[in-house]
């Protein structure tokens, strides 16, 4: 067994890698939550509801029509982000104009009612998705060995991440997205069509949520609280990083899975609690978050 | 005057309720009316939105309920006790929630009460998933006993006018001017000299110390101190109670919380009870769409109208 200075090597970077893969999904949905923040000024609550609906969605669709993960990874987040299209559409535009106090209350009650209908219909115990055949298996490195499917979680979410973030801040879309950020009014004025962009955005963010949905589905239990569970730690992760930028919300969720993993290895007991510590540190240092631009 | 009328009504109403309604389940509307009042104080006169208050709820019989069943003190020091530790969390909260505003402000107390939760789940004096079971009610003052569930509604029934009554001072009283100031034009607030952070601060304990007086109370009467109370659902069920009942009112809370109390006593009876978290969420989504200002608030709508 390797160890240095007292340290169980094999078990540090195990606990490193599932960190990592805890932070893949921080980033993802710490992102979907600050592309919506940004232009529409709501949290949305339903956010782990639609995590916890993409991995639904992919069981059931290889379930009972037989497709397989990798249309799902294209059809769930599109399935999903129509559902949030919706949402937007027909529930959250009509109270646009209340204080977004008010919105947040609004997904809250979504969230319970989605994840109230799943608990009815499949109980509160988790169900299996299959890791795909493509990604079975595992390669061995000096210090562990790393399963392919998991190498494949931190590697995609990472694309999708950079993805998002060149999206917004080097072409076209993203400018009027940004500009939208800054004053809607004007765009409307400069004959941009905001309200369409609104919904857009609000689809995209929540087909992030179904996106990793899909790629939690085959290393964690598939269950209705999967996604209340996480939702409140990508909470304070956004407190952590603020909602200043979109670059800080995807480095503010991959750190704090590592800094997770770390003390899952060095001190366990405080494994679940250590991102809400974290929080009151820097709400004591940097109450504006790592990366808030306001004061 | 007129709120003054409908006190000694409301009062008479609940010191003969017992003689028709069972005396637990009245106990148990007064808890949570107790908790709703404290939270809107914070909501509906601070304009702050907390979803935490579990953790003060929570706090308030966990320490309760240990301290009757480990140290022998009578139930009026133990709950005392319980308020106190929970004002103390709340003096800490309310620090770091300050500093954050609107949104991040719910965004903050959730996470912190989170933390909370996993606080009592791995403690190792909760006994994690089964709480304390078995809490004795004792004897009030080491002379009344409380084993008795008519004494105990009588008991609790005191606390909770006690309760409402010192928040009716505090809403009434000019540190009571101030908060709604603060509500309604923060940045007037503070260039009119006022420390807003310390205000704000200060209704926060206040709304925790009567959180935990209520979770205290519920302890004794229920006799068991759980998880149930510090989990992040319960943050939300007194956000519905408050919302149904009229956010800013001050009886709005009390009869949200008869109706939410009332709503669950009766779906969990029969085969409606899985679905008691989907008609939540639907009463949420309805309340927030077409009812914001609540029963009390759509009442008084009314009487303006028409009156």
């Amino acid at each position: 067994m390797a160890t240095l200075f007292d340290i169980n090597l094999f078990a540090l970077f195990g606990q490193l890698l599932v960190g990592l893969i805890n932070g893949s999904f921080y980033a993802l949905l710490s992102l979907g939550l600050a592309i919506i923040f940004g232009l529409l000024k709501i949290i949305n609550f339903a956010q782990g509801a639609m995590y916890m609906l993409g991995a639904f969605i992919a069981l059931l669709a290889l379930k009972y029509m037989g497709i397989n993960y990798w249309f799902a990874l294209i059809l769930v987040p599109l399935t999903v982000g129509l559902i949030g299209i919706l949402m937007e559409r027909f529930l959250i535009r009509p109270i646009a104009n209340e204080d977004n106090l008010y919105s947040l209350l609004l997904t809250f009650g979504l969230a319970l009612i989605i994840q109230g209908v799943f608990t009815h219909a499949f109980g509160s115990s988790g169900l299996s998705y299959p890791v795909p055949e493509a990604l079975k298996g595992g390669t061995k490195l000096p210090f562990m060995y790393l399963p392919n499917y998991r190498a494949w979680i931190i590697i995609v979410s990472v694309f999708v991440c950079a993805g998002t973030w060149w999206m917004i801040e080097k072409t076209k879309l993203g400018a009027y997205l940004r500009a939208g950020t800054e004053n809607p009014q004007l765009m409307q004025a400069f004959g941009i069509n905001v309200p369409l962009i609104v919904t857009l955005t609000f689809g995209f963010g929540v087909a992030l949520a179904g996106f990793a949905g899909v790629m939690a589905a085959p290393i964690y239990s598939v269950s209705p609280d999967m996604g209340s569970n996480i939702l409140i730690a990508v909470f304070a992760i956004v407190v952590i990083g603020g909602m200043g930028s979109i670059g800080g919300a995807i480095i503010t969720g991959l750190g704090m899975g590592v800094v997770e993993g770390l003390t899952k290895y060095f001190y366990p007991e405080a494994s679940n609690t250590v991102i809400f510590l974290v929080m009151v540190i820097v709400l004591l240092l940097k109450p504006a978050g790592l990366f808030g631009k306001e004061a | 005057m007129n709120n003054m009328k409908l006190n000694l009504f409301l009062l008479a109403l609940a010191l003969l309720a017992p003689t028709v309604l069972y005396p637990v389940f009245l106990a148990k509307v007064l808890c949570f009316a107790l908790f709703a009042c404290a939270f809107n104080l914070l909501l509906g006169f601070a304009g702050l939105l907390s979803f935490g208050h579990a953790a003060f709820l929570g706090t308030g019989g966990y320490v309760t309920g240990y301290l009757m069943i480990n140290s022998g003190l009578t139930p009026e020091i133990a709950i005392i006790l319980g308020t106190l530790a929970g004002g103390l969390l709340g003096a800490i909260f309310g620090k770091l929630a300050v500093k954050r505003e609107g949104i991040y402000f719910a965004m903050v107390t959730l996470a912190l009460a989170q933390l909370v939760f996993f606080f009592y789940l791995q403690a190792p004096f909760t006994n994690g998933e089964d709480g304390l079971q078995g809490v004795p009610r004792g004897a009030l003052f080491g002379l009344i006993d409380l084993s008795n569930n008519m004494v105990m509604y009588y008991f609790v029934l005191t606390i909770f006018v006690a309760g409402y009554w010192l928040i009716n001072r505090t809403v009434h009283s000019p540190f009571g001017q101030v908060l709604k100031a603060i509500r309604e034009n923060e940045d007037r607030a503070t260039s009119l000299g006022y420390d807003v952070n310390q205000y704000k601060w200060l209704a926060f304990v206040i709304s925790a110390a009567l959180a935990a007086l209520a979770g205290s109370t519920k302890t004794l009467v229920f006799e068991l101190a759980s998880l149930t109370d510090v989990h992040w659902h319960m943050s939300g069920e007194v956000i519905l109670m408050t919302l149904v009942g009229g956010v800013g009112t001050i009886f709005g809370p009390l009869l949200g919380a008869g109706f939410i109390v009332t709503m669950q006593n009766y779906l969990s009876g029969g085969e409606m009870g899985n679905y008691i978290h989907i008609i939540m969420g639907a009463v949420f989504v309805i309340c927030v769409l077409s009812f914001r200002s609540g029963i009390v608030g759509q009442l008084m709508k009314f009487k303006r109208n028409n009156f």
